[in-house]
């Protein structure tokens, strides 16, 4: 170290490595700062399972198609329209090699176990997880002959012109406090974990946030970016917000703090009123829908009201429910007000009409004269022990983010593509997710992004 | 809450895993714990021992220490598994020796082998102890084969029917909810699984010792180790075929068959203990259960010396060191017996128990 790196990939998560190995193949010598230590690498995407990828056929681990129209249709509806067409159709086409990509890098799919969730034909699931995805790439770029350094937070970036020089680091490697590199790769995620930043949009009610992942994406390379001139992209209030549960750690909970049980009871606020058709949507509109309604709630509180005929009925959950002889009970362990809670409950109770339950349709049970009404799978809460779950919003990621080109190059405020400067995963999501989510988009982002990325930032410096 | 400590730990981890399912295409366990939501003791036993501590678990764990949620699933089904020997011991009054398995291991070695050294001192004068003795018949100048096949037969039969009542308590203890014998099916596929190490295989690239980097030295030792202990078997059970049914004595020329199977198990007996308990050495103290390393090494000590003494004893038969030798492999292969059923051996039994019940599961939900 101390010499000048061909390209220099700040972050450790997937869209970094990819980006490091596809430079590395590329030919260029690579540098790694990730800013967390070497058990927190890679982010959040330690804690991802899947990615979204297209593909023309089954294989062993999808069932199949799933072709590229549908996967643009698919954005085209999360988004509802707000995506920038060439760039998501772009990384819609390169998903599809992506998926032999990856698995050269060493990552390994599990075969499909038609287990717990409706994704096996437009998602492919990392065999062991986000984390052992994480440890092949790592190994693959070491084995490669890229650089890693942990505990390299960047502090400050030098750029010139839109021309990256060098990169300032929190605590000195090898006695350098500054890296100099030739290109620039931009790969260290969004600022979901930066709670004051989050304030900004969100005002106080930010501070009953839960971060679902790594406290190190707290933006501050982005901020950087974006106060050098880098050009905007996306709404900042916008991002993956789910409800999770309230005793979840304030961050890195993961996937295990997440509740799926909303069609199955309902849902009131801390004046034990309901808020919302709990009914609306199946899965996983309903799952990402739910966080920032918890959020809109006085004290961002909510609970999940369900009873005893249905506990077996969702995932199983890293916390017990809360349970209640009888309603009042239940009320008085909520902190909630007993009468409001039984009349809330008796008044669902009896708007809800005979139908035949299905959670896996739309199915004909509804209630009638209440607001908001619950238009399907609504069935009585009238089996003792009663239970709750008490939930709060958990912020996944975030969607503001640096402009790019389909070479995944930054786009400066002028217009004008950087001259070296390259980005890649959460930072950039923005540009393909203007808001909403569908299921392993962040993976595919990154992966695609990051290989783009990765080749260009090399091709750069080889230059 | 459970009957130990430990178990109500595996139950905590059990939850968190049983919320995630990342590791689901690991191994067999994630599968298993998936059919049930709550998890008796039987449950969390069974579990423990379909365990093949490949570590893969760990490492891809996004919740293992310094996580708070501090998830060691290797570890404590480690410690869990070793406790569930104890507790399914038969007869229950021995179910001690498991603790100080390493000690106990090494005094009843030491008996043995100083018992037979002795006997055959006694059984005729110290000329026959340290005489050459050569052709059919010469391990029988030192003692009889009536009294050799008497004595072994007795502590074989012993270890079996110990094995049996041990394994008949962890099967009953298991069952539950699903009962049921076993099926030849599930017998079959549980053979295929246990004599491949399938789930030792940390969902494909090997197993997890040292570091984050896998691989497949733990799978070829335990191996070499595993076949090596049939093969001898093998080369006993044709002797003793010879021996009855074509009246030839032992000791047999090097190219006959239990001379090739036993040289052949030899071997692996050597070579594969030697490299487990390297791989031992070696490996990640998080991964480890500290408490059963007595027992682990014990065992394998047992293994080694079994293998040795027979190398030694086929080298150097038609010397005065014969009879020595036939003393101490005769001692630790007695040794290895009484004890199979109060140490490491049972890890075996056990583990192929759970396999059977999988597999058995698994055909159930299909
Ligand atoms: C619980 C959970 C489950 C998820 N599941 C899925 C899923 O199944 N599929 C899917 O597609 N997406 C999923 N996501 C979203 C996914 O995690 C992200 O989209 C993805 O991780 C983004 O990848 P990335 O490489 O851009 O950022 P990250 O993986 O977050 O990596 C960012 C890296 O930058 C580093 N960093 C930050 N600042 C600095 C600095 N100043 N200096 C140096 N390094 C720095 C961080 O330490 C980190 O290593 C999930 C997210 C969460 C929280
Ligand atoms: S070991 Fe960790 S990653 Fe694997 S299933 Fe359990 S909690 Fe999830
Ligand atoms: S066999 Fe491996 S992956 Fe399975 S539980 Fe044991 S250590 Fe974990």
């Amino acid at each position: 170290m101390g010499s000048k790196y061909d390209v220099l990939v700040i972050g450790g998560g997937n869209a970094a490595l990819c980006a490091a190995i596809s430079a590395r193949r590329g030919g260029a010598s690579v540098l790694v700062l990730e800013g967390a230590p070497k058990f927190y690498r890679g982010g959040n995407t330690r804690h991802t399972r899947n990615m979204r990828c297209a593909h023309d056929a089954a294989t062993e681990i999808l069932t199949g198609p799933y072709t590229e129209d549908e996967f643009w249709e698919d954005l085209l509806r999360v988004t509802s329209g707000q995506t920038d067409e060439v760039l998501a159709r772009h990384m819609i086409r390169e998903s599809k090699d992506i998926l032999n990509w990856i698995v050269e890098q060493g990552v390994r799919w599990q075969p499909s176990l038609g287990g717990t969730l409706s994704l096996g034909r437009t998602n492919s699931f990392f065999l062991g997880g986000g984390r052992a995805m994480l440890n092949a790439l790592y190994l693959t770029a070491e084995r490669l002959g890229v650089d890693v350094v942990y505990d390299a937070e960047v502090t400050d970036l030098v750029i010139e012109d839109g021309m990256f020089l060098a990169a300032r680091l929190k605590r000195p490697i090898n006695g350098e406090t500054e890296i100099r590199a030739t290109s620039l790769v931009a790969a260290a995620g969004g600022f979901e974990a930066n709670i004051e930043w989050l304030k900004q949009y969100w005002g106080e009610a930010a501070d009953n946030f839960l971060i679902r992942g790594t406290p190190y994406n707290r933006g501050s390379i982005l901020k950087m970016l974006l106060d050098k001139g880098v050009q905007e992209v996306g709404d900042p209030t916008q991002c993956h917000a789910v409800a999770i549960d309230a005793r979840a750690p304030k961050f890195d909970g993961g996937i295990i703090t997440r509740h799926d049980s909303v069609v199955f009871g309902i849902v009131v606020n801390k004046h034990a009123q309901r808020f919302y058709d709990e009914g609306e949507d199946i899965w996983p509109k309903r799952y990402a829908i739910w966080g920032r309604l918890v959020a809109a709630q006085p004290d961002q509180i909510a609970y999940i009201i369900f009873d005893s005929t249905v506990v077996n009925s969702f995932m199983p959950t890293l916390f017990p429910p809360i349970a209640g002889q009888t309603i009042a009970e239940l009320a008085g362990k909520l902190a909630l007000d007993p009468a409001a809670l039984e009349k809330t409950i008796t008044e669902f109770n009896a708007a809800v009409r005979p139908g035949t339950f299905d959670h896996t349709i739309l199915d004909d049970c509804v209630t009638e004269g209440i607001t908001p009404p619950k238009t399907h799978w609504a069935r009585k809460i009238e089996t003792p022990p009663y239970l709750a779950y008490p939930v709060r919003p958990g912020i996944t990621f975030t969607y503001l983010g640096t402009r790019v080109t389909k070479e995944a190059r930054m786009l400066m405020a002028d217009g004008k593509p950087s001259a070296n400067m390259f980005a890649a995963g959460e930072i950039m999501a923005g540009n393909v997710l203007g808001k909403g989510y569908a299921a392993g988009m962040g993976m595919t982002i990154g992966s695609v992004f990051g290989r783009i990325a990765g080749r260009e930032a090399a091709k750069h410096a080889r230059n | 809450m459970h009957g130990t400590r430990i178990l109500d730990e595996a139950d905590r981890l059990m939850t968190v895993c049983n919320s995630c399912r990342y590791c689901e295409g690991l191994c067999a366990v994630f599968p298993a714990m998936e059919m049930r939501r709550a998890f008796s003791d039987g449950d969390l036993n069974y579990l423990a021992n379909l365990c093949h501590s490949c570590g893969a678990c760990y490492v891809d764990c996004q919740f293992s220490p310094p996580h708070e949620f501090n998830v060691n699933l290797p570890k404590t089904l480690a410690v869990a598994r070793a406790e569930s020997y104890a507790a399914y011991a038969w007869p229950q009054v021995l179910s001690g020796a498991f603790a100080r398995n390493g000690l106990v291991i090494s005094i009843v070695a030491a008996l043995s082998m100083a018992a037979f050294i002795l006997g055959f001192a006694a059984l005729s004068d110290r000329g026959v102890l340290f005489g050459v003795h050569t052709g059919p018949g010469a391990f029988y100048k030192l003692m009889p084969h009536q009294a050799m096949a008497a004595l072994f037969s007795a502590a074989f039969l012993y270890a079996i029917l110990a094995l049996i009542m041990s394994v008949r308590a962890f099967w009953r203890d298991i069952g539950t909810p699903i009962g049921g014998r076993a099926d030849g099916v599930s017998i079959f596929q549980a053979i295929r699984d246990a004599g491949e190490l399938r789930y030792l295989h940390g969902g494909g690239v090997g197993c997890y010792d040292e570091d984050d980097k896998p691989t497949d030295r733990r799978k070829l030792f335990h191996h070499l180790t595993f076949y090596g202990f049939l093969l001898c078997f093998a080369a006993t059970s044709v002797a003793t075929l010879y021996h009855y049914l074509l009246g030839r004595e032992a000791p047999y020329p090097w190219w006959d068959l239990p001379v090739v199977l036993g040289t052949l198990g030899g071997i692996g007996l050597i070579v594969g203990p030697i490299g487990l308990f390297l791989a031992k050495m070696r490996r990640d103290p998080a991964l480890l259960d500290e408490s059963s390393y007595g027992m682990d090494v014990g065992f394998i000590a047992m293994l080694l010396l079994t293998g040795l003494t027979g190398m030694l004893l086929l080298i150097l038969r038609e010397t005065a060191a014969m009879g020595p030798l036939l003393a101490l492999h005769l001692g630790a292969v007695f040794a290895l017996f009484i004890t199979m059923p109060y140490g490491k051996f049972v890890h075996g039994i056990y583990r192929f128990a759970a396999l059977v019940r999988y597999a058995q599961e698994r055909r159930t939900a299909a």
